[in-house]
């Protein structure tokens, strides 16, 4: 193994907590007696429901469609009856229409669902719509449409596939048990983006606290051609996309541009073990891996749970709650989102549950910014997070903008480590809405 | 259940560094020298050390109470503010001064202007100034020699002005603090000790104490020669001004080019007022000057955005 690290510069070094889980081998979910999918799981237009209620489903069937390019379809998880369609509360923070099947208990299987035949024999067109038609959207948060990212425009050249296994967010474990577990899957669903994009050359980014990741993969990559894994250094938000572009190809991506711009696609490794999977299988994405943790479950785990499963039932696989919760997440502890309720699904772009106890869900008060700079030095895209914030607090949005508040990746590396404790990520958010919809206003 | 949950905006965990840490550090990283000022001058820098911090910190409370703000004396900024105007005073200065000296600090260079955070001048520095302004009988004159006992000592960089008759200390003596001059400057190894555990704990950062002092020892041996050099690293306020004035994170620049700017401008100042000017001594007034321009500095030197070409402006 080399020993360069590829990193970044700036960034913070939170506490990881990642020992809690990441000996824990992934287990499959108990079977869920109720899924509630909802009908939007990804940015992009929501879809329309196939089914009715009172019809019969089965595992990985479609339910939902939209006819935009930028949506994906969504699946059935189990099988069973369409009790429902109603506005659910989901975790990103709001309600959307869902679809709510009781299981029957049988998990039978969709004719849909075959084996999608050698890589070799498939057509670059093909891949694409078996990724579309799969449900595949980015499964370590954000939730783009996979194959959109996967079909740039003819002016765009791509020429790098990064996979980002560097889970760099605390807690989380389930990208790192699934490169341990299903190496296989990663190389596959590799394969199959190399040939939909057409690339020759795929870095697969690992943060060096997974070793035996690391190790796993480049055995398997030795065999391969054009794949190649790059240890990085443990520092947080090295997961970032744009983090990833810079540390490994020396790229910049420009200021609000995307990925393409600089001929790089980033998927997450986990979005690409489970297109690896719906090669093998055919089975859509109907399951992920979910780390649950934090300090108020019981037993902190990893699971292979099924879409749409409530977080009140997969909390309940890891023994419950310990104690009483303050804090629940969808996601890590530097960019999750706090949920009002345990009733919500699992998404499929929910990396991780967190249940912290009453102590931990605290946010300390904060003070006066003491100008120490540290804000400065964490920021990833080198802004002044205590100058936009002050100018956000002050409604000066202008002034905001011309510090780049927009260009912010909303890594909350500012808020953590500004030992005043000030609320620079949250009130930098608040800014960036303005001076986007403002942008948007103008034009 | 569900009311019960918080629901904060993200990150959901936060490092465990507090002003209070970072001011009990300062406090850490000052102790040595404070001991030494004890042990050299004796009571009386004891009764004005306590007559200092006690003064800053009842002021402290005071104000925001009058003022309506959050209570904030357990921040210990005060009690560092306290100190270091202490340590600004000869050994013969009256409890008064202390006091007076302390107390200006707080109410009109920190709390007028908002509090911690807000003040552009170091108030210790400011508070001298004004002490110096108001009685500089106490002030400049008055060092005690600690090793014969005598009042009206010269500092060693008096006599290296001229403006001053006597012998210069060995270096010896300069560096363990056995020489003249205000109760806290004078031990050169003790600062250096507290300086070097700030810059360890990541308190402070390198920058300003290595090129302030680096560019006064560039200075001075080109226009002293070698000869003095130790002199006027170790025989004033440099190293005390240095690690734990300059070093202030309200009124220093917050990023590292920046840092760079104000330390060489504190040096080049620091050499300009001891060879040039009326004084032997320009540690205090030099950090107070690019405590001034510390906003601009802050204004213009900034970092250069991920992913924008050129300059800090937007492209609209
Ligand atoms: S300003 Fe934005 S990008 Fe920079 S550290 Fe804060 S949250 Fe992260
Ligand atoms: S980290 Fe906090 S205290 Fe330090 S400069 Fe930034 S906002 Fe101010």
């Amino acid at each position: 193994m080399s020993t360069k690290l590829f990193t970044f510069k700036g960034g913070v070094h939170p506490p990881q907590n990642k020992t809690f889980t990441q000996n824990v081998p992934i287990e499959n979910a108990v079977d869920p007696k109720i899924v509630v999918i909802p009908l939007s799981q990804h940015i992009g237009a929501p879809c329309d429901p196939l089914v009715a209620v009172g019809d019969t489903v089965k595992v990985g069937q479609k339910i939902g469609e939209s006819k935009a390019f930028v949506s994906v379809p969504v699946h059935s998880s189990v099988s069973g009856t369409v009790k429902k369609i109603e506005q659910h509360q989901v975790p990103g923070g709001s309600k959307v229409n869902c679809i709510i099947i009781e299981s029957d208990g049988k998990f039978e299987v969709h004719e849909s669902v075959q084996p999608k035949g050698n890589l070799e024999s498939l057509s670059k067109d093909e891949i694409l719509s078996i990724i579309k038609e799969a449900g595949m959207a980015g499964m370590g948060g954000a939730a783009f449409p996979t194959h959109v990212k996967l079909a740039p425009p003819k002016d765009k050249v791509i020429d790098v596939l990064l996979v980002n296994g560097a889970e760099c967010e605390p807690y989380l474990t389930a990208d790192h048990r699934i490169m341990l577990e299903k190496p296989e899957l990663v190389i596959l669903g590799i394969k199959a983006i190399k040939k939909a994009l057409g690339v020759e050359k795929c870095y697969i980014a690992i943060e060096k606290n997974k070793p035996d990741a690391i190790e796993m993969l480049q055995k398997l990559a030795e065999g391969e051609d054009g794949i190649e894994v790059c240890p990085m250094e443990v520092k947080y938000p090295q997961g970032d996309e744009k983090r990833i572009i810079n540390a490994i190809t020396g790229r910049i991506v420009p200021s609000g541009g995307l990925p393409m711009e600089v001929g790089c696609v980033v998927e997450n490794v986990g979005t690409v073990a489970t297109i690896g999977n719906v090669f093998m299988t055919g089975m859509p994405a109907v399951q992920r891996v979910v780390t649950v943790s934090g300090s108020a479950v019981k037993n902190p785990k990893n699971i292979y749970v099924r879409i749409g499963t409530l977080f009140k039932d997969v909390i309940e696989q890891c023994g419950g709650y310990s104690e009483e919760p303050g804090k629940i997440l969808n996601g890590g502890p530097m960019m999750g989102i706090a949920q009002f309720t345990d009733e919500v699904p699992v998404v499929k772009g929910t990396s991780g549950i967190l249940v912290f106890n009453k102590k931990d869900a605290q946010i300390p008060e904060p003070s006066n910014c003491i100008l120490c700079g540290r804000c400065v030095e964490a920021c990833p895209v080198y802004l002044q997070p205590y100058k936009i914030s002050r100018f956000s607090i002050l409604k000066k949005f202008d002034e905001a903008d011309e510090l780049h508040g927009a260009d912010c990746i909303e890594c909350g590396g500012c808020s953590y480590v500004c030992p005043a404790k000030r609320p620079l990520k949250e009130t930098i958010s608040i800014a960036k809405k303005e001076i986007l919809t403002r942008r948007k206003k103008a034009k | 259940m569900e009311n019960k949950l918080i629901g904060s905006s993200s990150p959901h965990i936060r490092s465990d560094e507090t002003t209070q840490k970072l001011m009990l550090d300062v406090i850490i990283g000052l102790t040595p020298a404070l001991a030494a000022s004890i042990f050299y001058f004796g009571f009386n820098s004891l009764i004005l050390l306590v007559a200092s911090v006690v003064a800053a910190v009842v002021t402290e409370y005071l104000c925001e109470r009058a003022m309506g703000r959050a209570i904030t004396v357990t921040d210990l900024s005060a009690v560092v503010t306290g100190i270091l105007l202490a340590f600004n005073l000869p050994a013969s200065a009256p409890w008064w001064v202390a006091v007076v000296g302390a107390a200006f600090a707080i109410a009109v260079v920190k709390q007028v202007f908002g509090g911690l955070g807000f003040n552009f001048l170091n108030p210790a520095l400011a508070g001298r100034a004004f002490l110096m302004a108001s009685w500089s009988t106490h002030m400049t004159t008055g060092f005690i020699n600690p090793v014969t006992d005598v009042v009206a000592s010269a500092t060693p960089l008096a006599i290296l002005k001229g403006t001053a008759t006597g012998t210069l200390p060995s270096v010896m003596d300069m560096l363990l603090g056995n020489i003249p001059g205000v109760i806290g400057e004078t031990s050169a190894i003790l600062l250096l000790i507290g300086g070097i555990y700030l810059i360890y704990r990541g308190t402070i950062k390198w920058i300003i104490p290595v090129v302030y002092i680096g560019t006064v020892a560039v200075i001075a041996l080109v226009v002293d020669g070698g000869g003095m050099l130790l002199y006027h690293l170790f025989g004033g306020g440099l190293m005390l001004g240095a690690f734990f004035m300059a070093t202030d994170y309200s009124t220093s620049p917050v990023t590292d080019k920046g840092k760079v700017i104000f330390a060489v401008g504190a040096g080049v100042l620091t050499m300009l007022i001891r060879k040039v000017g009326g004084y032997p001594e320009g540690v205090s007034y030099s950090i107070l000057l690019m405590n001034i321009l510390t906003p601009m500095i802050d204004k213009y030197v900034t970092p250069k955005v991920f992913g924008v070409a050129g300059g800090v402006k937007n492209e609209k």
